[in-house]
């Protein structure tokens, strides 16, 4: 019985993450996923949302992250997330967050509706997950 | 014989351009170590991606037929190929060796039609010469190479290959192997390769796998991409530095043979007046 798994976040132009963690919380593309230490094997897309994770080792504003498509692999105690963007909480301007979201709600929100909706949603997603990450170091 | 005025100055002008040479190779060589770093980074996550496409493409097929559209192989009758250079040249023959290896391809498939994407700006300016029609060119982006702009190449490539406007692509570029050395690879990108599994594992699936590996197959080909442009960077700032340095060199050698071709010249001209004194002294 293991205590840690490896958790490994890494976006195609680098990794940002690779250490041992208690638990972690992943935002899976249809809803999040808690992973604790001897997980079953387990593959799955990514959503858009806040991935945190506890440690003894990491500061809190470390723990938080923004991420945002990709894909979940947990084998043997890994867990590697392939993201398309990832960004520390800690490294999120609120402020700038905020003002992206409402953009992107208004997009959204347009009328006539922009053509290609799909994508303006994902976007407002994003921009969500990266507003959450910030404010969760917030409090 | 030119004179002393004349060889010094040549001199002069050689020390310059070794200075510009020994210059470059310094940049090149602090580039080459950027662009490694850029290229170890990236790794973590082609690696991952290898093994996830891998799983899921066996659990795919193992229950169904397979029908992604990036997995069908088409007879070759009309084909991509997309031609990595560099910007700027002064690299040696780190281009010449990629556009002759890009050449000898479509000589060597003359039948089939050739779309050449052409990536950076000497690989246009040679096919441009040729009269070879472009299907896109893309300069300004292989210094520095990021994700959203291989991202970008990559899904106009999945696109033309999915309304089967090309029935295969094929990537010729400059891998970094080490610094002496190139290596040139053709590789096909679609229809896709699925890498073997070393191990195959039974995952839970959140999505059904036929799912996954069409989410999965698009951005294995991204990768692809993406890590061919941090490879054929890597190159071109090492043939870059090779290239300098035997410049530098060289320049050097050119210096040691035009001082000592001054020497002589001093000599030569220091004897000859010495002998019109002797002479003059003698006539009195």
């Amino acid at each position: 019985m293991a205590d840690t798994l490896q958790l490994q976040v890494a976006t195609p132009e680098r990794q940002l993450i690779d250490e041992p963690v208690t638990a972690v919380e992943i935002p899976g593309r249809d809803g999040y996923l808690g992973i604790l230490p001897d997980h079953a094997p387990l593959l799955g897309q990514l959503g858009a949302g806040v991935l945190s994770f506890s440690s003894s080792s990491t500061s809190n504003g470390d723990r938080v992250l923004a991420v945002d498509g990709g894909f979940i692999e947990v084998m043997d105690n890994h867990v590697r997330v392939l993201a398309e963007h990832a960004e520390f909480g800690r490294d999120i301007n609120v402020e700038e967050a905020r003002r992206r979201l409402t953009e992107a709600q208004e997009a959204v929100e347009r009328q006539p509706p922009v053509d290609n909706i799909d994508e303006a949603l994902a976007q407002m997603l994003a921009a969500q997950a990266r507003v959450d990450a910030a404010e969760q170091l917030l409090d | 014989m030119p004179s002393l005025i004349d060889i010094r100055r040549r001199i002069r002008s050689v020390k310059n351009m070794q200075q510009i040479t020994k210059a470059m190779k310094m940049v090149s060589a602090a580039k080459l170590r950027r662009a490694q770093e850029r290229a170890i980074a990236a790794r973590p996550y082609g690696t991952s991606l290898d093994r996830m496409l891998a799983n899921v493409a066996a659990a795919a097929s193992a229950n169904e037929e397979v029908s992604q559209p990036l997995l069908a192989v088409r007879e070759e009758k009309s084909v991509q190929l997309v031609v990595v250079t560099s910007d700027p040249g002064l690299a040696g023959a780190f281009n010449a060796n990629i556009l002759r290896m890009a050449q000898k391809f479509i000589d060597d498939n003359a039948g089939k039609k050739i779309h050449v994407e052409a990536i950076g700006r000497k690989g246009r300016d040679y096919f441009r010469r040729r009269g070879v029609e472009l299907s896109g060119v893309h300069i300004g982006i292989v210094d520095k190479p990021s994700y959203d702009t291989a991202r970008k190449i990559a899904d106009k490539l999945i696109e033309r290959y999915s309304k089967a406007e090309v029935d295969a692509v094929y990537i010729c570029v400059n891998e970094f192997k080490n610094v002496m050395a190139p290596n040139l690879a053709l590789r096909r990108i679609l229809p896709v390769t699925v890498p073997e599994s070393a191990q195959n594992l039974d995952y839970i699936y959140e999505e059904p796998p036929q799912e996954l590996l069409s989410a999965l197959l698009p951005r294995y080909v991204e990768v692809q991409l993406y890590r061919a442009l941090l490879e054929s960077n890597s190159a071109e700032h090492a043939a870059r530095m090779t290239a300098m340095d035997a410049a530098s060199s060289n320049a050097g050698d050119v210096i040691d043979t035009l001082t000592l071709n001054m020497n002589r010249v001093r000599q030569a001209k220091i004897t000859r007046e010495i002998i019109e004194i002797v002479g003059g002294a003698a006539a009195l």
